[in-house]
């Protein structure tokens, strides 16, 4: 790749802005770029940075009310926004083609996956069906879909999430295109799907000189797949550079506060813990004076950052291409000031608070099939947990892992009593509880063992105020009766919750994601519980309120000595929040432990295969790369085995099919369930390989 | 925001209304709902004045086959939509009438709905057996054709203003009941719901507290486009001649009373035909602009 | 699939069967009154009333009789028609094909209008062609099929003079008695149609795989035709279905208007007349024409739904 080359894509000071009954809303201002051949350049951005909408400007597919107000799109040396519809047709889908978010949602469902890819060079060459067959077959087998001729004559809701990714992908280079458009193509996706798709993107550029747009909001991937990365905030591009010398020294405070929200394996939450970005992203009508971001800036000088608006300029001392939107980026030095933060307290560990003792939770499905009516089999069991072992300790944070299905929730269901266990006990402070509906919980009891929800969105009921639901919890639990001491709890939650006091009287409607979880968080803990579930509770929150609202969770934890469930698909939140794992994989714990000894050998296969998955953005980190193949097996027909077996990179035999893998224990508390001694599982290396100090100081001295 | 909040607050029924009507207002930016409004709060008004509004007694045979604009020559005063064969206002009757479908039409669109909600409820929230059967319940009743229904009813309890709330209650309430179960079925996967059921609520209170009030939306539009559909039936329950019992005004029986003579007297039927359409249309209009206007948050 | 059309059709001979109980209760039971009186009238005497019941087996135990009149049902006898004095069968088997031929000109002329605009409708949602043939369909919707026969007769018969103002085909078949009634049906229904029509393309037409389908650079008419369309007439298939049980009751009000002698205006005929073995009868084959066309909707919809299909 060098400059000399004819660029593919050129983006010469864009605005885009959409117009509403509210007026015109400036999404994207003020935004350059250059693609190369061959060249993937990462976007990346929180939630309404304008992300999206430069993708969808690139197509020229901008909806009724968006238009491009300002600035050129030249593809190709032609300016896009001034070409016909017919032209664009003719671009779309041969020269420039989109991987989108959602892949089940972008198939049509009623159409087989032949007709929807042989449709592409149909439409776009002259050439005959057979040929149009032969290709897509030929690419089906390129993004490694086993089994091409029966994926062709599937539908898309035969196959599974990871598979009609690839599908897509398959879709959109089937013309061969000059440029490929990533809108967070694996955002849908469980972690280990997206370790294969992410290689699959990365290959693309190599085998077939595609230039690629990777637009994400994670970090990690972008280091994993990008060239070079364009920060957004906001609307507009804040810093701009290639991977090494954004990803080792960031000069846009922005950039620096996100990759100071992230769970890099070098935070610790008492030694360095994460440190969010205070106040929220502006609305795009809300926008302030100068620096889009100076309210939320710690650098911020007054007169300076707050007048006018400004440009993109070259960084320094810096590579040539690395630019950045600030003025005082040359007076802040980052570097200084990495382990200056806040240092907190560790717990001391209490007496055991939850003992889960073979725990298993069947459902009865019933099978209405003709052929289950005629062998007489019409009832059958999805085994959602099976023979959960583990503790948890007095202001112990146990985090529960796993993919999509692994049983992780119907978990937390028996816990709360929204169902019965099948087998086994859970006793919550020496009482079982598996088989206690929440009904027949005393208010104590229930108030003592309480979640946190996943869907900030979900969590409050937007028919009642946020006072009003929280009192209900405070009087329904019992802790105050009388009204004005019921309100003074509210307002001292609200405190607790780093709330004003006025959001009493606000409707969840008013409140933005991270501040309705707060909310969800105050009413998990109104009642003093022993133990609260937190379901994924920052999952659906961007980077920078996610760090908030994961601190404050801590925060209270400590404060209160609380037991933390902490559920979550995400290796990296949990490495650094908890200190204990439970690997769960269909129903099973295949490895259980502290933290420090589940990030390292003896791996369990499956969270070797994990901890390879999780994207890290710090590019002086090094993975070990597994890929899995093949999909997740269906919970009503697990394999007869080991539950892991038909992915499994290190199956040795029969043996893992055919017999369910034993216990084995590692030292006390850390167990691994598989069929590979420990002696050999020993012998495996770290998959993660984190520089210590000296290496790191040395890299960048040599830069 | 860093309003520091010490007291508690008066429970506020004047700032529900408040937002209740700043909601209403909203329509205003529908025209569509906007005519609907109108339509509607203008027979309501006329029903709520009869009394003043109306020039004749709408019962008492004045002046057989008086066209519209005509005098009426024994008491005095104009009929102007004229008289029908037995001498008795149209439009006296068309005002008077329209009490008699503002009250029979909500009533039995209240009823139906309080049974279809139940209904809804307990089938979407319960799940199981209790939703399997009235289930299969709502579809027998909703796999007669609804007029045949009708007929059925009224045939075997006789034709009264109460026995008509009751026959709609009945065929309508299955209807709801899919609407609200539909609903509920998607409500009851919240977070906020089950956030409920954790702290060990009680089932009527999570349905009742948590869940319905956010199908409030679909379920207003509902019930607009319905009690349209109310008023339709009972005018043609009027016209089919099984309706209420003369000789109180009814607007689907003038039409019935009189179709004889349409081919002569055009206006006698006429006219009871547009108050009707015009009503309808109200309530089928302003199910639009709410739909569309809830469609816009 | 097997098992869902043995399902299927298990349902409707429940509901059938359910159906008949209900008839059966209200009809021919005392709960709802004697029927000696519904059929003989208030003004007759205990011992016309008597005879009455001992001729046509009323004094019988209850079950036994349900389980007789279900099955003289079931093998074609309908019993005898008291108004117009002969076998229930021979009455309405000439009233049903009357209306058989109203129903298919009424559908053959509504189904590709409706469709029509509402697939236009739903293809650019919020234009000015939309929001008009929305409020036009609110607007026709809003009036009664009386109200509309009403309206239809003064313009067309009694200003126009285009048209006759009844139906009864007392000459024999003549298509133009035929147009009213097929207008004023056509009318009511249509924009109900449309409206779903569009709702559903409207929603197919937003939705992520025809962004997929246009950002493919497919020419704009194989979109609409290969991936709209196939999708957005889904939904009305069901609802075009089950206008047929709609159609059911349009018709009593549009024949008894215009005096057409079909199945609908039968029904309030022999309701009106207390004539309870045909108004059983009617209602039967009502809702059996119900179910059934119900039971092939939702077989249909299986078949026109590869998710669904293949599961």
């Amino acid at each position: 790749m060098n400059t000399d080359q004819e660029p593919i894509l050129v983006c010469k000071d864009l605005c885009i802005s959409y117009y509403t009954r509210a007026g015109e809303i400036p999404a994207v201002v003020d935004f350059s770029l250059t693609v190369l051949p061959g060249e993937t350049i990462g976007i990346v951005g929180e939630s309404g940075c304008g992300k999206s909408t430069v993708a969808m400007a690139i197509m020229q597919h901008m909806g009724a009310n968006g238009g491009i107000k300002s600035g050129s799109i030249t593809f190709k040396g032609r300016d896009l926004t001034q070409l016909s519809d017919d032209e664009l047709r003719n671009i779309r889908g041969s020269e420039v083609a989109m991987i989108y978010q959602e892949p089940f949602a972008s198939l049509n469902p009623s159409l087989k996956i032949s007709t929807q890819l042989m449709e592409v060079p149909l439409a776009h060459e002259d050439i005959s069906t057979e040929e149009a067959r032969k290709r897509a077959l030929q690419m089906l087998g390129d993004v490694k879909l086993p089994d091409p001729e029966r994926i062709m004559e599937a539908y898309p809701h035969q196959l599974s999430g990871g598979q009609q990714q690839r599908v897509v992908i398959a879709m959109g280079l089937l013309s061969n295109p000059s440029l490929l458009l990533l809108d967070e193509p694996t955002t849908a996706l469980d972690v280990t799907v997206e370790a294969g798709i992410v290689k699959l993107v990365a290959d693309i550029s190599k085998k077939y000189g595609t230039s690629q747009i990777y637009i994400s909001h994670n970090l990690g991937l972008i280091l994993e797949t990008c060239d070079r990365v364009f920060v957004m905030y906001s609307g507009e591009v804040v810093e701009e550079g290639t991977i090494n010398s954004l990803f080792t020294w960031p000069r846009h405070p922005y950039t620096h506060g996100l990759f100071a929200c992230i769970p890099l394996p070098t935070a610790d939450k008492h030694a360095a813990p994460l440190k969010p970005i205070r106040g929220q992203l502006p609305l795009p009508f809300e926008r302030p004076q100068g620096c889009y971001y100076h309210p939320r800036c710690d650098h911020f000088k007054e007169g300076l950052c707050d007048v006018d608006h400004f440009k993109m300029e070259h960084v320094v001392d810096s590579a040539p291409d690395h630019r950045v939107r600030c003025l005082r980026y040359k007076e802040i030095d980052i570097r200084l000031q990495t382990g200056e933060g806040e240092k907190k307290e560790a717990l001391e560990l209490g007496e055991r608070v939850l003992n889960v003792d073979k725990m298993k939770k069947y459902y009865e499905v019933r099978d209405n099939s003709l052929k289950a009516l005629i062998s007489g089999k019409r009832i059958r069991y999805v085994k959602a947990n099976e023979e959960l072992n583990f503790t948890a300790h007095e202001g112990e944070t146990v985090a529960i892992v796993g993919e999509s299905g692994c049983g992780k929730s119907t978990f937390a269901k028996v816990l709360m009593g929204l169902e019965k266990g099948t087998e086994g006990e859970v006793r919550h402070l020496g009482k079982d509880i598996s088989d206690i509906a929440v009904r027949d919980r005393s208010p104590k009891e229930i108030a003592s063992l309480q979640m946190v929800f996943q869907n900030p969105f979900d969590t409050l009921n937007p028919s009642h105020s946020i006072g009003g639901q929280i009192s209900r919890v405070i009087k329904k639990f019992g802790v105050e009766s009388d009204k004005a001491k019921i309100f003074n709890r509210v307002m001292k939650l609200l405190d607790i919750v780093k709330l004003p006091r006025d959001f009493y009287f606000r409707k969840p409607r008013q409140l933005s994601g991270g501040q309705k979880q707060r909310i969800g968080i105050a009413r998990a803990f109104a009642g003093n519980p022993s133990m609260v579930i937190a379901d994924e509770p920052v999952s659906a929150l961007d980077v920078s309120v996610a760090a908030a609202v994961t601190e404050l969770l801590m925060d209270i934890q400590r404060e209160h000595k609380t037991t933390l469930l902490f559920i979550s698909h995400d290796l990296s939140v949990v490495r650094y929040l908890s200190d204990r794992i439970v690997v769960m994989y269909l129903g099973h714990i295949l490895e259980r432990g502290t933290t420090e000894q589940i990030f390292a050998p003896p791996y369990q296969p499956y969270t070797e295969a994990l901890l390879s998955a999780v994207p890290i953005a710090d590019p002086e980190v090094t993975k070990r790369e597994i890929v899995l193949e093949g999909n997740l097996p269906s919970a009503m027909k697990p394999p007869k085995g080991c539950p892991f077996c038909t992915r499994c990179h290190r199956r040795i035999g029969e043996i893992c099919d055919n017999e369910p893998p034993p216990e084995q224990v590692v030292t006390d508390r850390h167990v691994i369930k598989c069929h590979i001694s420990l002696e050999e599982l020993k012998q495996v290396e770290h998959v993660i390989h984190v520089p210590d100090e000296a290496e790191r100081l040395h890299a960048r001295q040599s830069q | 925001m860093t309003t520091s909040i010490t007291e508690m607050p008066k429970a506020g029924y004047g700032a529900a209304f408040i937002r209740g009507l700043k909601s209403f207002a909203l329509l205003r930016e529908s025209w569509v709902g906007m005519v609907g409004a109108f339509l509607v709060l203008f027979w309501v008004l006329v029903a709520l004045f009869a009394p003043l509004l109306a020039p004749f007694d709408p019962n008492s045979s004045i002046q057989p086959f008086a066209k519209p604009g005509m005098e009426a020559i024994k008491t005095g005063g104009t009929f102007w939509l004229g008289t029908d064969h037995i001498g008795r206002d149209i439009l006296s009757r068309i005002i008077w009438g329209s009490r008699t479908v503002l009250i029979y039409a909500p009533l039995a669109t209240i009823c139906a709905y309080t049974v279809g909600i139940l209904m809804g409820l307990a089938a979407g929230y319960r799940g199981g057996w209790v939703d399997d059967v009235l289930s299969r319940i709502a579809d027998i009743i909703l796999s007669f054709p609804v007029l045949v229904l009708y007929i059925i009813i009224i045939a075997t309890i006789g034709a009264s203003g109460f026995n008509i709330i009751i026959a709609i209650t009945f065929a309508s309430s299955p209807g709801i009941m899919r609407i609200v179960r539909g609903l509920v079925l998607d409500l009851r996967n919240r977070d906020y719901v089950a956030a409920a059921q954790t702290r060990g609520e009680s089932d009527w209170r999570v349905m009742l507290v948590e869940i319905l009030p956010n199908a409030r939306g679909p379920l207003i539009v509902d019930a607009c486009l319905r009690l349209g559909y109310v008023i339709i039936t009972i005018g043609v329950l009027g016209f089919l001649g099984l309706g209420l019992p003369p000789p109180d005004p009814d607007w689907g029986g003038m039409v019935n009373e009189t179709r004889q003579m349409a081919m002569a007297f055009p206006h006698m039927t006429l006219f009871p035909c547009i108050a009707i359409s015009s009503l309808i249309l109200g309530f089928n209009l302003l199910a639009d602009g709410l739909r569309e206007i809830s469609l816009r948050d | 699939m097997v098992t869902l059309i043995a399902k299927r059709f298990g349902f409707m001979v429940f509901t059938m069967i359910v159906v008949s109980l209900i008839l059966f209760i209200l009809l021919e039971t005392d709960l709802t009154g004697d029927p000696a009186i519904r059929v003989l009238g208030q003004f007759s005497n205990e011992e016309q009333r008597e005879l009455w019941r001992e001729k046509h087996g009323y004094n019988q135990p209850m079950l036994l009789r349900y389980v007789k009149w279900l099955g003289n049902f079931a093998t074609g006898d309908l019993g005898e028609s008291i108004r117009f004095k002969g076998p229930v069968a021979d009455v309405m088997l000439p009233r049903l094909w009357n209306t058989a031929i109203l129903g298919f000109w009424t559908f053959a002329i509504m189904i590709p209008l409706s469709l029509t605009l509402g697939v236009l409708s739903g293809m650019k949602e919020g234009s000015k062609l939309d929001r008009s043939i929305s409020v036009f369909g609110i607007l026709t919707t809003s009036v009664p099929e009386f109200a509309s026969a009403v309206i239809f007769s003064a313009l067309f018969v009694f200003t126009l003079k285009w048209l006759p103002g009844t139906s009864s085909m007392s000459g024999g078949f003549e298509f133009k008695q035929l147009i009213l009634p097929a207008l004023v049906l056509i009318v009511y229904d249509f924009g109900y149609v449309a409206r779903m029509t569009r709702a559903s393309m409207a929603e197919v037409m937003t939705s992520q795989y025809i962004r997929t389908a246009i950002l493919k650079g497919l020419p704009y008419k194989s979109v609409i035709v290969k991936h709209a369309l196939r999708n957005a007439l889904i939904a009305p298939f069901t609802v075009i279905m089950l206008q047929i049980n709609w159609l059911l009751s349009g018709v009593i009000v549009v024949e008894f208007f215009f005096a057409y002698k079909g199945f609908g205006a039968l029904i309030l005929e022999a309701s009106l007349n207390n004539d309870i073995a045909l108004l059983e009868a009617c209602a039967m084959v009502a809702v059996c024409v119900a179910v059934t066309t119900q039971t092939l909707a939702d077989i249909g919809y299986t078949f026109l739904n590869p998710r669904i299909r293949f599961s």
